[in-house]
């Protein structure tokens, strides 16, 4: 199964309780499948399956009247698409893992 | 979780905490001052086990999650002694583990699959002695001879007509091979007088010992992944406890996986005896630092893609127990007349 490397980002409207609530629930989401690059922005590798899936939760979470949510596929995966500067907690977790 | 290389995670911290947050795994490890400190957050989905040395707690919901994903989770002593492994629901068919106990007592066909694993190990053996020739390490003229010597033990294998031949030719051979390792390894400060373990008394056998320990490791899960019993082995005699089926599928992938990673590491210095701790008693075993280089190398070796012979394709190394193991279940199933083991160029 080939992963696909992609860049989510979000704005959930947090003006009201039921927001708060919304963008703390789509943070979870997107934990569960990637990684926090920035506030709201997420990279992730994943299979075709968890794709769909990730879309299909997110989208459960939000209210699209009020929030966005913009999903990217990094095509020749994200080592080739990004460049970076300043802060930077990406890992790779295809590297090895040892702590 | 065999179709893709997945990702192991090897926690040596101790006093680690790794628990389950809705899909994802956090690792806490307590900071100078005693605190609490996130350390990772990881997807488990990029995980295809875990491993832990020493004082690390697991909480039960991720075991849980663990056992029913069939998400491996290994425990090792802090000096790297494999201990135990969480056993989830029996996967795979019953019919194939009863396939697995069939041929256990079917003589001719024990006999042909202790042949086969001693075969891969012997050629195995064989490939790493001739590269060493190639590249001129070592006095030719013994090496040579060590050649030889696994040629003719080949030969007789093939001919072979028990399982305690078999076990013979295999314990000879590996006292040539292990006659003439010290050949292979260059840097003069560390010595090699021939394989020893339980414990290991020098910095060479306590780093085989430990990447066997890996390689083991990864065998019995892929056993399992495909629905075998990684305890009712052929070569190796069966033991309450001891994972006889990991063992024998090993054996092919000891001298070209596991010595050549150690060997490369000597050679390269990138393991130096200062990676090493001896312990009273005239144990010796790889320091913190030591197994994370160890482990490291291992890694990505598992992400180098060797070919397959029989598939005409590049495949991983770390997936290579995978591919065997679906092989060596095909052939139990009777869809594969003889289990071919991998054969290393």
């Amino acid at each position: 199964m080939k992963r696909i490397d992609l860049l989510v980002t979000y704005d959930v409207d947090t003006s009201t309780k039921a927001g708060a609530r919304r963008l703390r629930r789509v943070a979870k989401v997107c934990e569960s499948f990637g990684q926090r690059v920035q506030y709201s922005v997420f990279a992730c590798s994943v299979t075709r399956a968890q794709l769909e899936e990730m879309e299909a939760r997110l989208l459960d979470e939000m209210n699209l009247q009020k929030d966005s949510l913009h999903l990217y596929t990094l095509h020749g995966g994200l080592d080739r698409s990004r460049r970076s500067h300043g802060v930077d907690p990406y890992r790779d977790f295809d590297d090895p893992l040892i702590l | 979780m065999t179709t893709q290389l997945l990702n192991t995670l090897f926690v040596q911290t101790q006093g680690a905490y790794l628990r389950l947050d809705h899909e994802t795994l956090r690792i806490e490890a307590p900071d100078e001052d005693g605190e609490k400190e996130l350390k990772l957050r990881i997807p488990l989905h990029h995980l295809g086990g875990v491993v832990v040395f020493g004082n690390v707690l697991l909480s039960p919901y991720l075991l849980g999650q663990c056992a029913r994903d069939g998400r491996e989770v290994v425990w090792c002593s802090r000096s790297g002694r494999f201990q135990g492994r969480l056993a989830g629901p029996v996967s795979g068919n019953v019919l194939l583990r009863r396939a697995q106990h069939l041929a256990l007592s079917d003589p001719a066909i024990t006999l042909e699959l202790a042949r086969q694993f001693v075969l891969g190990k012997v050629r195995g053996a064989r490939t790493v002695l001739k590269r060493a020739l190639r590249e001129d390490t070592g006095d030719a003229a013994t090496l040579e001879a060590a050649v030889g010597a696994h040629d003719e033990a080949i030969y007789r294998l093939r001919g072979a007509d028990s399982v305690e031949t078999v076990r013979g030719e295999e314990g000879q051979a590996a006292a040539v091979y292990f006659a003439v390792f010290h050949h292979l390894i260059g840097p003069i400060d560390f010595r090699f007088d021939g394989r020893n373990r339980r414990p290991p008394r020098d910095p060479v056998n306590a780093a085989l010992s430990f990447v066997y320990t890996l390689v083991r490791g990864d065998c019995a899960a892929a056993l399992e992944s495909v629905g075998l019993d990684p305890q009712v082995g052929y070569l190796h005699v069966l033991r309450p406890g001891r994972p006889a089926l990991a063992l024998d599928l090993m054996e092919e992938f000891r001298a070209w996986w596991a010595d050549r990673l150690v060997l490369t590491l000597i050679n390269r210095k990138q393991l130096g005896l200062q990676h090493f701790e001896a312990r009273p008693g005239g144990a010796v075993y790889l320091s913190e630092t030591g197994r994370k280089e160890v482990l490291t190398a291992y890694q990505k070796r598992k992400q180098e893609t060797v070919r397959h012979r029989l598939f005409k394709e590049a495949v991983p190394v770390g997936l290579l127990p995978f591919v065997q193991a679906r092989l060596l279940a095909r052939h139990l199933r009777g869809d594969l007349d003889a289990y071919p083991p991998f054969r290393a160029r």
